[in-house]
């Protein structure tokens, strides 16, 4: 090698290791940005539309992981997310153990469910496995309506109890909510930036451009489904986790349903899948928009609200496959 | 339990599952001819039903009457969501898989959201029809006259299917699927192929929802309960695969049929979901799929 090819190298692998840089203190800029936002904001209703923008932020860049940077389409995230929910629930409501600690037992629980699953939906390809995994979370689904000691189609009701950072119940305050959801967004955040540049990272990203050529050049698809798939399915329980704490009432419906599942590919596909910003910028669009449509348009049960969120989807995957964040990048840039 | 009502639970299961295979024929079939799922087939049925409810309050014709025109007019809905969303799908070179699935997600809530809108949330039903409520009697087995009728009536369709196969115009879908490049060639359009394809694939899901409108409710969420058993039943016969989605149908509502029996009605649909797991995990392509 010349010195020159050398030294071009290096001038890359500098600009490489700026852009990296670069990067964290833009996501430094924005998250500190965002934190000030409930200072301006001060009516409860747009918090709570700031608070669940940032869970499904947080939750569909835990989809990115495994349907984005690992390319396994998942139809059927809702069951971690349920499981995630119904763990934190029944350990705070039948033992009182806080939250905090049923969220991680939910999240472990996911991962580990994840990695069995995996073990028999990662030979599907294509839409043989989404197929299966929408199956898979419509049978948790029936399963949880159908079991009695988690509540049955009743559901669970979160007892009324003092504000306390130890129990998350904020009865009046709808703020401490919103710092947990922004902290569970940074952290999934920087734990997708950090793999990004990992060896598991790369792995994932050859699974996803071309697995028979992967696995010839080394690459173990199969491991790395199952890590991509674990490390998703524990940051989407600890979001449902999170959003049972919020909403102090779940039943099988409110956090299992199929409705879910789209609910966390979609901001990550419309912002842009296997990015670092794609899911944050989708959920900052389609909550909003979904939300506020639902109180105004939706309430009467009319359907305009359903009539504008599935033109939205159609027409953002028709117009930008990429994703929205392709108007940001520069035209050479393909990821962000 | 009585070897009688043993039969009775696996006729019923056999009707029904001929339905189910006429509901998922058309998925089928679309994804056969160029590899794309259409996750709005279930509001296909929907449109359908909600299109043979109407016509009958209008014209208090029969449904089985008003069928052909439902038929047909679902052939149009079928050729127009081709031209004007799924060719625009089809042409995205980045992440075009997922362009399909989500495209056709935001139809179907679209579709949803519109069937709310126009008709509202409320469940609807055909009240007086010629064989609405009446059933046969045969050797002290019941059989409801609807689903004799939707049963006869989806055999007669895969045998209709198996005749197109062999006409000018199933050797050029036939074509099309082979080689999209070069059938360009010898003169075949294709987008008027995928086309007529997506009109054929809604006709017969059409076709299932003029015969479940006369017994079953209509309401804008009706699709999405049919819809998942299209995507398991096509899943467990093989995308692509018409001979089988016809197996997998019937195989389908045996299964429910049989899980009502053992398990809560609550938890009918487990029995189905589960034989998909444990087909496809020891043919990860389905029972007759390519691959």
């Amino acid at each position: 090698m010349t010195d020159a090819t050398l030294s071009s190298l290096k001038l890359r692998g500098d600009a490489f290791i700026a852009k990296r840089r670069r990067q964290l203190v833009v996501a430094a800029a924005v998250f500190a940005a965002v934190a000030c936002l409930p200072l301006g904001i001060r009516d409860v209703y747009l918090q709570n539309v700031l608070i669940l923008t940032l869970l499904y932020a947080a939750v569909s860049q835990s989809w990115n992981i495994l349907g984005g940077y690992c390319g396994q389409i998942s139809l059927g995230h809702a069951l971690y997310f349920g499981i995630g929910a119904y763990a934190a629930s029944v350990l705070y409501v039948n033992y009182d153990i806080v939250p905090w600690f049923g969220m991680v037992v939910g999240g472990v629980l996911s991962a580990i469910l994840a990695v069995g699953l995996g073990f028999m939906t990662f030979r599907l390809k294509g839409h043989y496995f989404a197929i299966a995994t929408l199956v898979i979370a419509e049978i948790g689904l029936v399963l949880v309506h159908n079991w009695d000691f988690v509540g049955g189609a009743l559901g669970i009701q979160w007892p009324f109890g003092t504000d306390s950072i130890w129990t998350l119940q904020f009865a009046r305050d709808k703020v401490p909510y919103f710092y947990f959801a922004l902290g569970l967004l940074v952290v999934v955040w920087l734990v997708t930036y950090f793999i990004e540049n990992s060896r598991w990272g790369f792995w994932w990203r050859a699974v996803k451009d071309d697995p028979e050529a992967a696995e010839s050049l080394g690459v173990e698809v199969f491991r790395s489904k199952l890590a991509a798939a674990a490390v998703s399915a524990f940051f989407t329980a600890v979001g449902g986790g999170f959003y049972a704490a919020f909403v102090s009432y779940i039943d099988p419906e409110s956090v299992m349903s199929f409705r879910f599942s789209l609910l966390f590919a979609l901001p990550a596909v419309l912002g842009g899948i296997g990015t670092l910003w794609g899911a944050p910028l989708g959920a900052a669009i389609l909550i909003p928009l979904t939300e506020i449509t639902r109180s105004y348009l939706g309430g009467s049960g009319s359907g305009l609200d359903l009539i504008i969120y599935g033109a939205l989807i159609m027409v953002v995957a028709l117009a930008k496959p990429e994703g929205l964040l392709s108007l940001f990048t520069r035209k050479s840039g393909g990821k962000a | 339990m009585t070897a009688q009502a043993l039969i009775q639970v696996l006729a019923s299961g056999l009707l029904m599952g001929l339905i189910y295979a006429l509901i998922a024929v058309g998925l089928s079939l679309i994804f056969g001819l160029m590899d794309v799922v259409n996750f709005a087939h279930g509001e296909f049925l929907m449109i359908a039903m909600y299109a043979t409810f109407g016509l009958v309050l209008w014209t208090t014709l029969d449904p089985i009457v008003v069928a052909p025109l439902v038929v047909g007019l679902m052939f149009c809905v079928g050729a127009f969501v081709y031209v004007a969303v799924v060719r625009y799908a089809m042409r995205t070179k980045a992440n075009a898989g997922m362009v399909q699935i989500f495209s056709t997600f935001g139809l179907a809530i679209l579709i949803q959201g519109g069937a709310q809108y126009f008709f509202t949330p409320d469940y609807r039903s055909i009240k007086t029809s010629w064989l609405g409520g009446h059933t046969l009697e045969l050797g002290g087995i019941f059989l409801p006259w609807p689903q004799i009728y939707g049963g006869l009536i989806s055999i007669a369709a895969f045998a209709a299917l198996s005749l197109i196969s062999r006409t000018d115009f199933g050797k050029a879908l036939e074509a099309t699927r082979e080689d999209q490049g070069a059938v360009a060639l010898v003169g075949i359009d294709r987008n008027k192929v995928f086309a007529i394809g997506w009109g054929l694939g809604a006709a017969l899901v059409g076709l299932a929802g003029t015969v479940l409108a006369i017994f079953y409710y209509i309401h804008p969420q009706v699709g999405a309960t049919f819809g998942t058993i299209a995507y398991v039943t096509v899943a467990l016969g093989g995308f692509g695969s018409v001979f089988g989605a016809l197996v997998a149908g019937v195989i389908v509502g045996l299964v429910e049929a049989i899980t009502a029996l053992i398990l809560p009605p609550t938890m009918k649909a487990v029995g189905i979901f589960a034989l998909y797991l444990a087909v496809v995990f020891f043919r990860p392509s389905g029972l007759f799929g390519k691959l």
